[in-house]
């Protein structure tokens, strides 16, 4: 069971819901203060985000650095555009590996579900090409895997 | 089981940047060579050699619709496709396993007391 779904819509968005056993407020708070969003949003085992600049206001600013301890890094920036406490979050961002990737615009839903929440996360890229280059791009790390499973294999 | 897929061909196929691409777009629906030159910025020629790599490697198909030949993804394209999906969604899954535990802990202290 996943509680997870996330799939493309259209030609420029890709959707994301999750539900969570807490509150719109929880969650939200969980998404706009700092010191709660380095100790989740870590990606894969192993990763740590030392540096989180999180200014939950029209403007404020996103900095997310991540490193795996093995001298492996990369950078998250952004900026917010609207919030509505509890219940809605509006920003834009951007990687850098190092040369910056095209804006992806995000907004995030927090809708009460029965004594919990709703996620739902909707990006939009440029067009459809950015898109695909961020399908092309997130394919590498399964490549990855699906090299150490065939030099497993033989 | 028609054929069995050729692992290294696949891999070597996928090794390409602007083959990965090509997969990522026919994961969309199936197109032709026109279709799949525009957004990439090379002749028709290099993306039909591209084409033919992947082909060989069992990743792609192609149809015949009068003049137009649609490629569209084979079943081990999915996959590979399939895969990569996967992988993000785990990704995705880790941090809000994670924010869970986090949310867990949060909500008792807010009971008590409304700040």
């Amino acid at each position: 069971m996943s509680k997870l779904t996330l799939k493309t819509e259209g030609d420029t968005h890709v959707l994301v819901t999750r539900r969570f056993a807490a509150s719109p407020e929880a969650v939200y708070r969980a998404h706009t203060d700092p010191k709660i969003v380095q100790q989740w949003m870590l990606g894969p085992e192993g990763w740590t985000m030392p540096v989180c600049i999180n200014e939950a206001k029209p403007g404020g600013k996103i900095r997310y650095e991540w490193k795996n301890g093995k001298g492996a890094g990369f950078y998250l920036t952004g900026e917010f555009l609207e919030l509505q406490p509890y219940s809605r979050i509006v920003h834009v961002e951007r990687m850098h590996l190092p040369d910056p990737t095209p804006d992806n615009h995000v907004e995030t839903r927090f809708d009460p579900d029965g004594t919990g929440t709703l996620m739902t996360m909707r990006m939009t890229l440029p067009d459809a090409e950015t898109r695909t280059a961020m399908l092309a791009t997130g394919m590498e790390h399964g490549m990855e895997a699906s090299y150490v499973r065939l030099e497993q294999l033989l | 089981m028609q054929s069995a897929l050729n692992l290294d061909a696949a891999f070597a196929a996928m090794a390409d940047p602007t083959r990965r691409a090509i997969l990522a777009r026919l994961a969309t629906g199936e197109a032709t060579v026109l279709e799949l030159t525009e957004p990439f910025e090379m002749s028709q020629p290099a993306i039909s050699q591209h084409l033919k790599v992947l082909e060989d490697a069992g990743l792609i198909v192609r149809r015949v619709d009068g003049t137009r030949r649609p490629r569209r993804l084979a079943k081990a394209g999915i996959e590979a496709i399939d895969q990569w999906l996967e992988m993000l969604r785990r990704a995705l899954e880790k941090n809000y396993d994670r924010l869970d535990e986090v949310l867990a802990a949060m909500e008792p202290h807010k009971k008590g007391k409304t700040r």
